[in-house]
């Protein structure tokens, strides 16, 4: 019975800190979202203000109308750029992966070879000459510039081939007695066995593409091309500071991202944290 | 019972290739693989090659003369005296500023919070929600945030410190503003894999330890530690490669201020070859950038070589 005291006290210390910790973390994105609802006056004042009184739509309204920031074509940009970046990912690395995991044939392991090789190259070296590449396909300033290129990368194969590894090989084997060709023990035992890797694979890829940043701002030009963030960074370099707008524009742009968080926040820390470790 | 498991496991192994190699085409293999090696061909392997070739050149997108230069790109720039050379090796100065005290916080702190939240009890898994939580927001957003939360005027950290700095235009300020948001932006995400790998260490090892009177701090040091080691290894590495790529913080929040003095590596090189397309130049800085980083991968797998077996 004397045990449990102090272990019970530094439990208590331990939420003590965690809470603590986890309000300040938060505290500057609940600081964006109030901002957002202040009028211009109220977000650029030196006696900063927590609750917006009067709390009002006019930052949206401005930013929404405003012919300087598209902001509702750059949103359906991203959106398409990142479900079109995320299924070209699945469509390509899911049969690759499963090729270099369950088939043998000739070349098998260099190829993967070449493939992890190429997750240790600085992607900086990859910058100049993918936008020489883009550039004769003439893809600069259309979406498919932030759509393809990023799905060459080898973490999609390298993460789902040690999923496809794991399966048992009983499976396909019977698949096979009956009669059915790789294709069909591929579509029909496999895909159905990696839900959650494709799913995972699928969320940390839109993630990815939603969120960049350095590429789209170089590779797409035209305000009506524009993906969010690269939108709402030109915005910032061209304006007077109006952080009433631009928290506005933030939230609208981590919408998607926060929803799908609050969602599939467990497929997504899970798919990260395990990502690196195998292999 | 595990042996006749494994015995049959085995079996299955050796029966899977001949069955395979009896009913699949010689092609089937190579026409799963189609899709993906053609973007991998294209957008990885060529681009490597092409960018070595570009660096060679005297490249400019809009000029039809691409003439061959030799090493005169690289010489150039490894002249200080030249305006790229010294331009480029401020922008590597940043870089290496910013990798080195950023990289050391971002393996301590998120270790400290993985020990904190490595254990069964209510709310684990919302802290380790809210701590991961920045992560995916995006540099964008982030930098408009604390672009405005480190206003010198009306930001809340002047404010609530009591403080007049120049977050965004002053150095050192400017470093400490920019090393302090990577950490919150990033933490979460190695804290997570940190604390993947710490439940990945068997239980048996923290029982057997104890069983020979090894207290916390020894235990730490004989199981914890060797535990994590692959895991060490990846995050080091990541964490340098991220760090060494910081591009998005120093744009929306000091925009290179003061002098460039804060305008990384991968910044000088994307405004080079991408706004005055002078992409010879910019593919050598990149190529010199990338030489930089693989020693430093290098020296982290030699540093943390297993040296039982070697």
């Amino acid at each position: 019975m004397t045990a449990p005291a102090p272990r019970r006290v530094r439990r208590a210390l331990l939420h003590l800190v965690l809470a603590v910790v986890a309000a300040l973390y938060i505290s500057p994105l609940v600081y964006m979202v109030l901002t957002s609802f202040k009028t211009r006056g109220a977000a650029g004042s030196t006696e900063p203000q927590w609750i917006p009184s009067p709390a009002t739509l006019d930052a949206y309204r401005e930013i929404l109308n405003s012919p300087d920031s598209p902001i509702l074509t750059w949103f359906a940009n991203s959106l398409i750029a990142a479900v079109g970046h995320a299924a070209l990912v699945l469509l390509t690395a899911t049969p690759a992966a499963y090729a270099l995991a369950r088939l043998r044939f000739r070349g098998r392991s260099t190829i993967f070879a070449v493939i992890v090789a190429t997750l240790f190259v600085p992607p900086v070296v990859l910058l100049i000459p993918n936008f020489l590449i883009v550039n004769e396909l003439s893809w600069v300033d259309s979406l498919p510039a932030v759509i393809v290129p990023a799905a060459a990368g080898g973490f999609g194969v390298f993460f789902l081939r040690q999923f496809f590894i794991t399966l048992p090989a009983e499976l396909e084997e019977a698949a096979e007695l009956d009669g059915a060709d790789r294709w069909r023990i591929f579509t029909s035992i496999a895909l159905p066995l990696a839900k959650p890797a494709l799913v995972t694979l699928f969320l940390l890829s839109f993630l990815t593409n939603w969120n960049d940043f350095l590429w789209p701002i170089y590779v797409l030009l035209s305000p009506d091309s524009l993906t969010l963030p690269a939108g709402l960074g030109n915005f910032q370099s061209a304006n007077t500071i109006r952080y009433d707008l631009l928290m506005a524009g933030a939230v609208i742009a981590s919408l998607p991202v926060i929803l799908l968080y609050l969602v599939a926040q467990r497929w997504v820390i899970e798919g990260i944290s395990r990502s690196g470790l195998k292999g | 019972m595990s042996v006749l498991t494994r015995s049959r496991d085995l079996a299955g192994a050796a029966a899977a290739p001949a069955g395979a190699a009896r009913r699949m085409r010689w092609w089937t293999p190579y026409a799963f693989l189609a899709p993906y090696l053609l973007l991998f061909v294209v957008f990885m392997v060529l681009p490597i090659g092409f960018g070595l070739y570009t660096s060679l050149h005297e490249w400019d997108i809009s000029l039809p003369a691409k003439p061959f230069v030799g090493l005169a790109n690289y010489a150039e720039l490894f002249d200080p005296a030249s305006v790229d050379g010294s331009r480029f090796w401020t922008a590597m100065r940043a870089t290496g500023v910013f990798t080195l005290f950023s990289v050391p916080l971002l393996i301590l702190l998120p270790l400290f919070a993985a020990l904190l939240m490595n254990g069964r009890f209510r709310g684990r898994n919302l802290y380790r929600a809210v701590y991961f939580a920045p992560y995916v927001l995006g540099v964008a957003v982030v930098g408009f945030v604390w672009r405005y939360l480190l206003d010198g005027n009306i930001g809340l950290i002047n404010h609530y410190l009591g403080l007049d700095v120049q977050w965004t235009t002053d150095v050192p300020p400017a470093w400490i503003a920019l090393v302090g948001v990577t950490v919150w932006w990033t933490l979460g995400l190695n804290a997570v894999i940190f604390l993947a790998g710490l439940q990945d260490i068997p239980r048996e090892l923290y029982e057997a330890a104890m069983v020979d009177g090894a207290g916390p701090a020894a235990r730490f040091r004989s199981v914890t530690l060797p535990g994590l080691r692959p895991v060490m290894v990846f995050v080091v590495n990541a964490t340098i490669l991220a760090s060494a790529n910081m591009f998005g913080q120093s744009y929306l929040i000091t925009a290179g201020a003061p002098a460039d003095q804060t305008k990384t590596a991968i910044y000088l090189i994307a405004e080079t070859g991408l706004r005055r397309f002078d992409m010879g130049s910019a593919s050598a800085m990149s190529f010199i950038l990338a030489g930089f980083l693989m020693c430093a991968s290098a020296l982290v797998f030699g540093a943390f070589r297993d040296r039982r077996t070697s």
